[in-house]
């Protein structure tokens, strides 16, 4: 058996086993520690099918980012374990049907799957060869070459999207006191002290 | 190739990841001591000077003293994630050591994106702190972890971006081709710490907060926190937390190197100063960073965390943006963009 044969059927058995330790464990933040592992052993199916880049992006975006913050939501929560389990059998068979609702549609639609004309000679024509044109390079040239407009609308989706959340959430509230650091800054001897020479009997 | 070959070519392998190992870690171990050495001498102390001439062996001294400790596990602590953390952070930060080119061909795995696995790598070194902190079911630790993990997600943004501008003007995401695009006639003129010199202190700046060093140590800020996520540690599962620590430092400390300081590239291109190893430059300019990380963490004061924030997100996150743009318009519009 050839060494990346070996490593698929590790990475493979692994990502399957932590994918079912994530909704299997008792405790919501190991499963979000499963799912970690299930996140970098599938960038490790990517790099054996060559495609490093996405591998590394899947490791940055999902590991060093998204799933922190799942992570950091999990953390805080206070779940009573006890009380959660108790109405378990009550929710199985509605969980069931929607399961099997759910299963029945996929193979009726997998069942149904025709793949495009233009699929079969695409597949039959050989990849660009190794070598010749690197991972960043070949995905740059379709994104930001080929597609660049659409890439850009999708670009333009999110960024509505973000602003969204941002008006949704924006509060100004009167009694907040806020720092200003750019007239901290700008503060001087000059501007923040007033030297007045006071006459003795006088006062201000 | 039949099985023979492969096996030599992972013992080669195997040797070479080994040698590293070990030079790495006793250049750790004398890091350490000059770090505490920096310390002491800008606030006028003696420093470490009991253990060896000059207090040389000091780290090598903890390092017996803290193997030798029991470890003590609290009884509330999630055992397996709280003894699986310090590994995690130690084993991730030497693992990015694996494609760091310390002289030209000097590299255990040449991959195509290394930069971007150096990255990777060192936005998983926030995964340590947080079981750590979660773990140790203290609330002092589990603080830390919450401030650690929104301050090291902050600042990679803005160190992603300036890798960014490095990446445009190299065409590479090699990092032995990113120290080749900086050699030319001109020696250090021709590194790109010069041309992209905000783009380096805004990378500084951020390799401290992403460390965890002072001024940006509010992980395990002592006046506030007691110890920060490492509270609850001690004995070999400490020794591995700081040691992660140190390597992410020096593995920040290559990475500027390589991306800004011209990696093994001699300062001055002609002979008395090309017949030096390349090996020598490099381990000089990774000492010139780390000085610089010393002097930061003895003259500064510690940053508030809102102030840590809006340093991240207000100043370098705009700053490292419009930079991206500037650089790839100078690069586009005056062809000086690599093919």
């Amino acid at each position: 058996m050839n060494v990346a044969a070996a490593f698929f059927y590790l990475f493979a058995f692994v990502l399957v086993a932590s994918a079912f330790m994530v909704i299997s464990s008792r405790n919501p933040v190991q499963s979000v520690l499963f799912l970690i592992l299930a996140f970098v052993n599938a960038a490790g199916l990517f790099i054996l099918i060559g495609a490093e880049f996405l591998a590394l992006i899947l490791v940055v975006v999902y590991v060093g980012a998204v799933a922190v913050l799942f992570l950091f939501v999990v953390m805080m929560l206070d779940v009573d374990f006890v009380e959660l389990r108790q109405g378990f059998l009550q929710y199985l068979p509605v969980g069931l049907v929607v399961g099997l609702i759910f299963l029945a549609e996929l193979v009726l639609v997998a069942g149904a799957w025709v793949a495009g004309p233009g699929v079969a000679s695409a597949v039959a024509s050989a990849p660009p060869t190794a070598g010749d044109v690197g991972n960043v390079q070949a995905i740059g040239r379709v994104l930001y070459t080929d597609y660049i407009y659409f890439f850009q609308a999708a670009g333009f989706v999110l960024l509505v999207a973000m602003i969204g959340a941002i008006v949704l959430t924006l509060r100004h509230k009167v009694n907040v006191k806020r720092q200003n650091v750019s007239a901290q800054v700008a503060r001087t001897a000059k501007s923040a002290m007033d030297v007045v020479k006071v006459r003795p009997g006088q006062g201000l | 190739m039949n099985w023979q070959d492969t096996l030599i070519q992972v013992l080669i392998i195997l040797g070479q990841s080994l040698a590293l190992l070990v030079a790495l870690l006793v250049f750790i171990a004398f890091i350490l001591l000059a770090d505490r050495k920096i310390w002491a001498a800008v606030q006028l102390r003696r420093g470490p000077n009991v253990v060896g001439p000059f207090g040389l062996f000091q780290s090598f001294a903890d390092l017996l003293k803290f193997v030798f400790k029991e470890p003590t596990i609290p009884a509330g602590a999630n055992k397996a994630i709280f003894l699986l953390a310090p590994l995690v952070t130690c084993v991730l930060a030497l693992a990015a050591w694996a494609v760091v080119p310390l002289a030209k061909g000097w590299v255990i795995a040449d991959l195509n994106v290394g930069v971007l696995y150096i990255f990777a790598i060192s936005s998983l070194g926030v995964y340590g702190i947080i079981m750590g902190g979660w773990a140790s079911n203290s609330k002092y630790p589990f603080l830390a972890a919450l401030r650690s993990a929104a301050q090291m997600v902050s600042y990679e943004v803005s160190i992603g971006f300036v890798i960014i501008t490095v990446l445009m003007c190299a065409g590479s995401l090699n990092l032995s081709a990113i120290v080749e695009a900086q050699n030319g006639r001109f020696g250090f003129l021709n590194w790109y710490v010069l041309p992209l010199l905000p783009m380096f202190v805004i990378f500084f700046i951020s390799a401290l907060a992403e460390t965890n060093r002072p001024p940006f140590d509010l992980v395990e800020a002592e006046s506030e926190l007691v110890a920060g996520f490492m509270t609850e540690y001690g004995s070999t599962p400490y020794l591995l937390f700081m040691l992660g620590e140190y390597v992410a430092i020096m593995t920040m400390c290559a990475m500027a190197t390589i991306l800004f300081l011209g990696g093994w590239l001699s300062p001055l291109p002609f002979p008395p100063f090309t017949w030096v190893p390349g090996l020598v430059w490099f381990v000089i300019k990774l000492c010139f960073m780390f000085f610089l990380f010393a002097m930061a963490k003895a003259m500064v004061p510690r940053y508030r965390y809102d102030q840590l924030m809006r340093l991240g997100w207000k100043v370098f996150l705009p700053i490292s943006l419009v930079a991206v743009v500037v650089v790839a318009s100078v690069l586009h519009f005056t062809g000086m963009a690599p093919r």
